[in-house]
């Protein structure tokens, strides 16, 4: 069955007075006629002091009605004009009155939504990140105290939450690191084997995977799979614990959480980290391994002699140094960006994506640091 | 390791109706960003009293609650529990204040990665010298106090909302406090539960002396359990009254702590 669509047209008379007239079925499911083609007629009306809304041909209304009322109301009292509605529904009337019934609240009660300017957004960004960096500095006070607590055998935690967080950590992400190190070992293998065989120097693809893994690949990759894995489990964790006031129920019965919570996820990861860095620079190399036989024809003696004579333990501590500082830099990210997360379930995706992003960026300039200085101390 | 004596000393301010004041809010301003939520609270609860923190939504109450436990440090006044500033103290010693507060948060906050049993366990472990089987012990009592024995190896996620509430008060419990805090008690419960959890808190406070500081806007509630009662309102961003609930409900000087007793039939 068809319905007669909303209109809406304007007869204004020569005394001032224009009349608004609707017709036709004025519910949302239709295209109703917006309140700026309303006020565009009354613009064009000319010199205009009275405006009368005639209803009587709305043949079916529901809130599309009530609120273009409203809204047009509101416009033409804006601008000073004198405003009627003789025989409007009773229950648009009702419902109008309903809207009405509590002030609206005033501007300024909330931040306003608009986009603030070039210098003011500047501004702000700075103050943030001198909020930030404090805030940062802090966590690691606070960390370094904890840890001093921890030593001292006076922290507040449970020692099956450590178990339970370093078997998280470091057993359960076994599987995925091995995967990506062994394959990454792969990736390496070939892209050596390819440049080294025209020199027939295939020999020496057991050197440039041995040394790039045990040195950077294996803690970085490590660490990024920690980060994405870990770090975010780390944030969201938290972040739940501060929307569920399960962070404050632990204030009140005064156990920080510093040591109750970001204690053991920092010992675990610090712990952790190297360990599995060591077990991924193992896959890495038989990653490169399998290349270098499979595609370049090398025994697997000969290979595992030549990596063997390649790494020394030089090496391998610049790995362990890495994988350990990379480590405390996934388990403060994500444990600082949980603390910090707001109480909604929004804040807590933010805090998780923030932690990974915090990490990474961090490991990457740690990565570039820890080389200038092993660079400068003759470690590599 | 420091062991909790339910029984401290009674230092504890001056004498209302012959009872000390358990805390006390001293021209108390508090919000948060520098914008203040509630201003100039002045009110003294008493020792073994059910005192009922009310008002609108949005007006604050939950907030002079965080106050009260020491979660959000005042923009002004002072905060007396059992007579000593809170914030006047060193970190460490309000630590141990805030220890003699249970506290009973809306949605329970329990740690949901531990069992029931742990979550009461977790306090006494902390807090005194116990045994592991002693410990248990006390955490099966305090669950079978608020109906729960049994469901100590349950998980949080496991059990009801009225549930989790049940064992937020068994946790607050854990150490007996001086005073125990319910946030919104009867938030998001059927009416049956809410009533059992009124009835909790009644017996909790005759049979062990402990105050009650209840925020709720329920009038159920507030009529059925609260001796004193302060009103904030959000408008004016204070406090508008204190005394007995249904002497407000009655003969409030304010019309609007009248209609919100009356649900606004004056």
């Amino acid at each position: 069955m068809t319905v007669p669509p909303p209109t809406l047209t304007l007869q204004p008379d020569p005394a001032g007075t224009a009349t608004l007239v609707l017709a036709g079925t004025w519910r949302i499911a239709e295209a109703l006629p917006t309140v700026a083609a309303a006020e565009r007629l009354l613009a064009g009306a000319g010199d205009l002091r009275r405006v009368r809304l005639d209803t009587g041909a709305v043949t079916d209304w529901d809130s599309g009605l009530v609120a273009f009322v409203a809204a047009v109301e509101d416009r033409c009292r804006a601008r000073g004009l004198d405003w009627e509605i003789p025989g409007l529904p009773a229950g648009v009337t009702a419902l109008l009155t309903l809207a009405r019934s509590v002030p609206e609240r005033g501007a300024g009660s909330h931040t306003e939504d608009r986009r603030p300017s070039f210098f003011a957004r500047f501004g702000q960004d700075i103050l943030d990140l001198i909020q930030s960096t404090g805030e940062i500095m802090t966590f690691f006070g606070e960390g370094t105290l904890a840890l001093r607590r921890f030593l001292l055998g006076r922290a507040r935690y449970r020692r099956t939450d450590l178990w339970l967080i370093i078997q998280e950590t470091g057993a359960d992400a076994l599987p995925i690191v091995s995967l990506i190190s062994f394959l990454v070992g792969m990736i390496l293998g070939y892209i050596a084997d390819q440049q080294l065989a025209q020199f027939g120097a295939r020999i020496f693809v057991a050197d440039l995977v041995g040394l790039a893994t045990v040195i950077q690949m294996g803690a970085l990759i490590t660490a990024i799979v920690m980060a994405g894995r870990t770090g975010a489990a780390f944030a969201a964790q938290l972040g739940t614990m501060q929307v569920n006031e399960e962070i404050d129920a632990l204030r009140t019965l005064g156990i920080p959480p510093m040591e109750f919570l970001v204690l053991p996820r920092m010992l675990a990861l610090i712990l952790m980290t190297p360990l599995l860095a060591i077990y991924a620079n193992v896959l890495g190399i038989l990653g490169g391994a399998f290349v270098g036989t499979v595609v370049g024809g090398v025994t697997l003696t000969a290979y595992l002699t030549q990596t063997q004579e390649a790494i020394g333990w030089n090496h391998i501590i610049q790995g362990l140094i890495s994988a350990t500082a990379y480590g405390a830099i996934i388990a403060a990210s994500g444990c600082l960006r949980g603390m910090q997360c707001g109480r909604s379930a929004a804040a807590v995706g933010v805090a998780t994506t923030s932690a990974v992003v915090t990490a990474i960026v961090f490991i990457v300039i740690a990565a570039a640091v820890l080389t200038i200085i092993f660079n400068a101390i003759g470690l590599s | 390791m420091n062991v909790v004596n339910a029984s401290h000393s009674a230092n504890a301010g001056p004498a209302l109706d012959g009872r000390p004041a358990q805390m006390e809010l001293q021209g108390v301003s508090i919000g948060y960003g520098g914008r203040p939520v509630q201003q100039d609270l002045n009110f003294r609860i008493r020792r073994g009293d059910v005192f009922i923190v009310m008002g609108g939504s949005g007006c604050g109450k939950s907030t002079v609650m965080r106050c009260l436990t020491g979660l959000v440090e005042p923009m002004a006044g002072r905060v007396l529990v059992a007579g000593a500033s809170l914030w006047d103290v060193s970190a460490a010693e309000r630590a141990q204040i805030m220890r003699r507060n249970g506290v009973m948060y809306q949605s329970g906050a329990l740690w949901s990665s531990m069992t029931l049993r742990e979550n009461v366990a977790l306090p006494l472990e902390q807090y005194t010298d116990l045994g592991t089987a002693q410990v248990r012990a006390i955490a099966d009592y305090k669950l079978a106090l608020v109906g729960l024995a049994g469901f100590g190896d349950y998980y949080p996620s496991e059990i009801s909302g009225g549930m989790r509430k049940r064992v937020g008060v068994a946790r607050a419990m854990a150490l007996d406090p001086d005073t125990l805090l319910f946030d919104e008690p009867s938030a998001g419960l059927d009416p049956l539960s809410a009533r059992r959890l009124d009835d909790l808190i009644l017996q909790l406070r005759d049979s062990l002396g402990t105050t009650m500081v209840v925020v709720t806007h329920e009038l159920d509630s507030i009529f059925s359990i609260g001796d004193d009662a302060v009103f904030l309102d959000a408008a004016t961003g204070t406090m508008l009254t204190t005394g007995n609930p249904r002497h407000l409900r009655d003969a409030s000087e304010h019309r609007l702590v009248r209609e919100f007793l009356n649900r606004g039939n004056l």
